[in-house]
């Protein structure tokens, strides 16, 4: 008998309380199952854009329309991996993410629903909104040339493709190609040249021997210190660097402007095929794309935004117009797995 | 008839739980059997041979790092005389309080070009001079072994500290010099402990993907990632973490190999505090030299760096009202999650020990190499098992009730079963290290005196058990404040922990501001460092002697 209670004590209490715990931290979700179904004046989004990035705009939304934003951050795969784990249990309303191939992938999945709104399509593009309506860009940046103003004059730049010449031999520095941003690159290389071009153009990159970097920032940083002359990155990581040090002899390169002009991509959002409040959420997407919150929306990270009426940052007005490649841009993920594959063929780390 | 079923009931639970563990596991090496033919064609033509040799070297060069640099400090530190032995003794486990990521983020900004020692370089030599790129291999075998190194530390240094007294003596009275000593006898008895020390740390460095993808070392791990993220392939990348967990079993394989087939038990009452051996002022200076360069490098640099930004950092005021919010949430999880692992291992030790059967024995197995892959690919399972579970439960609850059922993604118990199958192996080696290292004449003799299997665990066992178990805890605690794939994956809605903050930043490349989030984590694990090692050099020898005059048992049992 003493053992049945020695049992007692070490096995079954603590067994007791972690259901205790179980039953506790699920709760979470029942709340939704004892309201009847009105729309609770709120709205759930996932997002791969930081909370620095977004939360500004959330509570402007909020302070407008009185529509309470709750969220969680994560990398894109991961949200996506989440999403169709939870079904139509899903609590989200957006999913919010950066990279138009990111923005394919999720589409394939099913993971979006078409929106018919007339805002929307005021707004965004054509060739920067998802052909069925499922995804909309709500900001824009472009990869492209950077320079090192001392050690290379803007004469002496052209294309992308160029940049495998080899006059920048030991000169060339690059992101790695696990970033998804170098594979929409050569994604639109490949749309506008097709896959045996644009591998010849990856080759042409490697035979010059680039130094490869794990981030942007490091890159240009590397380069205004002199470790190389010449690389591909995004623009608001160049603003950053020149909004904190204007001195830096940095500065931007729009290549191809005779063809197909310079490679942007997007960061956009959709709705979720089982959103709960749905309304809320299109109101969050219109918002997001007026003029308005696409100037503060961009801001905060010197984006472009995607709305033609909207203003630009300083920094991205001096930097002047140019032209920009106006491919939709779903052919960025489309075309993404041929890309990691040239990548890795030509032996790009 | 009572007491068989009730062991039948008992070996079914324990399976049972076991078997739960080792769930998400098993639905990843499940992908493996049904492999997708392009993504693996297209990998074999171009990127798996590189990945295969740099996780190989990474297995080997770390575990060799590791094992000689453990085994070295654990052994100066037990047995010699210098200055500061005392404070060397429990701070050369500090570097394990700093996570992976950040310290190869940390190596990268000190030492690659545009970083302090670089420029300096340049401005002593020209900018010409060639240096070290930290941006590789040897960068990436540098950062993880000066951060893996405290888990063969810690385990030789227990090992040592429990026989190595008794050991050197005999050995010496037999007419062997203190080296001989050493490696004839005293690292045989260790072995067992070394073994485990070095499985937990290469199994961490081939799971590893921050640091390895900040140093542009491509592994099968980041290649894992690569999968996922460029080809849009979760199968895919599933299907590769399965080969990771043939690494695995190969791990475990060769760490029962290195263990030996030898028991070795401690004996009662025997281990006598050793005297510290007083060497010549040259030699004893030396090993002082040598700890605090290792210190200083695999902990002080990392934390000066820290310190620097995030003071700056909160110049600028980054520390807000949430920041707490961060670190309670981070606390909090690491405590449940610490206790009920430990809890767990427990269990699954002693069922195993008691039954003997291969079943536990298999599935304790299969639980303890989710420390082996990637903390995202053990998210991945646990979502797999999510959806299952939640269609079970929508089951339930649509037969027995009108509300929805509970969502289980996203809740906390999920995130905590996550924590468990990823770190079960560090709470469960630790664990079954010292039970084993119990004689089983102790178990036969008190099952004589009348007590029963629970008693047993409660008055002989536990008590020997106390320092395994405390490790363990400790160091799932550890693990799970720093753990961020995982986390980012199953977190509940807005909920941060202050891993998952690192990530927001240096995912954006503001490594500054991720400074201050790291610094907690860090000294958050500092603290049950400190306690740990109190608890494990105090406590151990004190039990053990009230031990022998509780049971009034001397000499040979």
């Amino acid at each position: 008998m003493a053992i049945s209670i020695s049992i007692l004590r070490k096995i079954i209490i603590p067994c007791l309380a972690i259901l205790v715990l179980f039953a506790g931290a699920c709760e979470r979700g029942s709340g939704s199952g004892d309201k009847v179904s009105e729309e609770k004046e709120e709205v759930v989004v996932y997002s791969s854009r930081i909370e620095e990035l977004i939360k500004p705009a959330f509570d402007a939304f909020t302070k407008e329309t009185g529509i309470k934003v709750k969220y969680t951050t994560g990398k894109e795969e991961e949200l996506l991996q989440r999403l169709k784990a939870e079904g139509e249990n899903s609590p989200a309303d957006i999913l919010i993410t950066v990279d138009a191939g990111n923005l394919w992938r999720a589409a394939e999945n099913e993971v979006f629903q078409p929106i018919e709104s007339a805002i929307l399509s005021e707004n965004i593009p054509e060739n920067l909104r998802d052909q069925e309506n499922r995804w909309f860009a709500l900001t824009i940046r472009s990869r492209t040339i950077m320079y090192n103003t001392e050690k290379v004059s803007p004469e002496e730049l052209s294309t992308y493709e160029a940049l495998g010449d080899s006059k920048w031999k030991e000169r060339l520095a690059l992101r790695t190609s696990a970033k998804v941003y170098n594979q929409s690159l050569v994604a639109s290389m490949i749309a506008s040249l097709g896959e045996e071009e644009a591998e010849k153009v990856v080759k042409g990159w490697m035979a010059n021997d680039p130094e490869i970097f794990g981030s942007d920032v490091k890159m240009l940083e590397a380069m205004a210190a002199g470790q190389k002359d010449v690389a591909i990155a995004n623009t608001y990581y160049l603003g950053r660097l020149l909004k904190e040090d204007p001195e830096l002899p940095l500065a931007v390169f729009w290549p191809n402007q005779d063809d197909r002009g310079a490679h942007v991509n997007v960061s956009g959002a959709g709705i979720t095929k089982n959103s709960p409040n749905k309304d809320n959420a299109v109101k969050l997407l219109e918002f997001l794309s007026s003029a308005k919150a696409q100037k503060m929306f961009a801001e905060t990270n010197i984006e472009y935004p995607v709305n033609p009426d909207a203003e630009l940052h300083e920094l991205l007005k001096e930097w002047g117009d140019f032209k920009r490649d106006d491919l939709n841009v779903s052919e960025l993920g489309s075309n993404q797995v041929e890309a990691v594959k040239i990548m890795d063929r030509a032996g790009y780390k | 008839m009572e007491i068989i079923s009730k062991r039948i009931g008992w070996s079914i639970f324990l399976i049972a739980l076991a078997g739960l563990t080792a769930l998400p596991i098993a639905y990843v090496a499940v992908a493996i059997l049904t492999p997708t033919l392009d993504v693996w064609v297209h990998l074999w033509q171009t990127t798996l041979g590189e990945m295969f040799a740099n996780t190989f070297f990474l297995m080997f060069g770390v575990g060799l790092g590791t094992m000689v640099l453990g085994t070295l400090l654990a052994w100066l530190v037990v047995v010699y005389d210098f200055p500061g032995k005392g404070f060397f003794d429990w701070a050369l486990i500090l570097p394990l309080a700093v996570p992976g990521y950040v310290m190869a983020f940390i190596a990268l900004s000190i030492f690659n070009f545009t970083g302090p020692v670089q420029t300096a370089f340049r401005g002593w030599f020209g900018s010409g001079i060639w240096f070290p790129d930290i941006r590789s291999g040897f960068g990436v075998f540098i950062v993880m072994t000066l951060v893996l190194y405290p888990y063969v530390y810690l385990l030789a240094r227990a090992a040592f500290l429990e026989q190595g007294a008794t050991l050197i003596d005999a050995a010496r009275s037999l007419g062997f010099n203190r080296t001989r000593a050493f490696f004839k006898v005293v690292l045989p008895m260790a072995r067992p402990s070394i073994a485990v020390g070095v499985a937990l740390a290469v199994m961490e460095a081939i799971a590893d993907v921050g640091a390895v993808t900040t140093l542009g070392f491509p592994t099968l791990s980041s290649g894992v990632y690569r999968i996922w993220v460029g080809f849009f392939d979760e199968k895919a990348a599933l299907e590769l973490a399965g080969v990771l967990l043939v690494i695995a079993l190969i791990l475990l394989f060769l760490e029962k190999k290195l263990r030996g087939r030898a028991r070795y038990y401690q004996e009662l009452g025997r281990s006598i505090k050793a005297e510290p051996v007083t060497l010549s002022n040259w030699r004893r200076w030396g090993i002082t030299a040598l700890c605090s360069t290792v210190l200083a490098v695999s902990f002080g640099l990392p934390l000066a760096q820290l310190g620097i930004w995030a003071f700056g950092q909160i110049q600028v005021g980054a520390l807000q009202a949430r920041y707490l919010e961060f670190t309670l949430n981070t606390l909090g999880l690491a405590v449940i999650a610490a206790l009920i692992t430990i809890f767990i291992a427990l269990l699954l030790a002693y069922g195993k020990r008691l039954n003997k059967g291969k079943t536990i024995g298999s599935a304790i197995q299969i639980s303890a190499m989710g420390y082996a892959i990637p903390g995202a690919v053990v998210g991945i399972g646990i979502i797999a098992a999510i959806i299952s579970g939640q269609t079970i439960l929508n089951s339930i609850y649509s037969f027995f009730s009108d509300n929805k059922a509970p969502i289980l993604s996203g809740s906390v118990t999920v995130l905590i079963y996550a924590y468990i199958v990823r770190f079960m192996a560090v709470a469960y080696r630790p664990t079954e290290a010292s039970l084993e290292k119990v004689t089983p004449n102790m178990d036969m003799a008190s099952r004589n005196l009348g007590k029963s299997p629970l008693s047993t665990l409660r008055l002989i066992h536990f008590p020997l058990l106390k320092v395994g178990l405390l490790t363990g805890a400790v160091l799932v605690f550890i693990d799970v404040m720093k753990e961020q794939p995982a986390t980012l994956l199953l977190r509940p809605l807005g909920k941060e922990t202050l891993a998952t903050r690192v990530w927001q930043l240096t995912n954006e490349s503001l490594w500054e501001a991720a400074a201050l989030p790291a610094i907690t984590i860090v000294l958050a694990g500092v603290i049950p460092i400190i306690f740990l090692m109190r608890a494990s050099s105090g406590k151990s020898r004190k039990t053990t002697n009230i031990t022998v005059e509780e049971i009034g048992l001397e000499g040979d049992i």
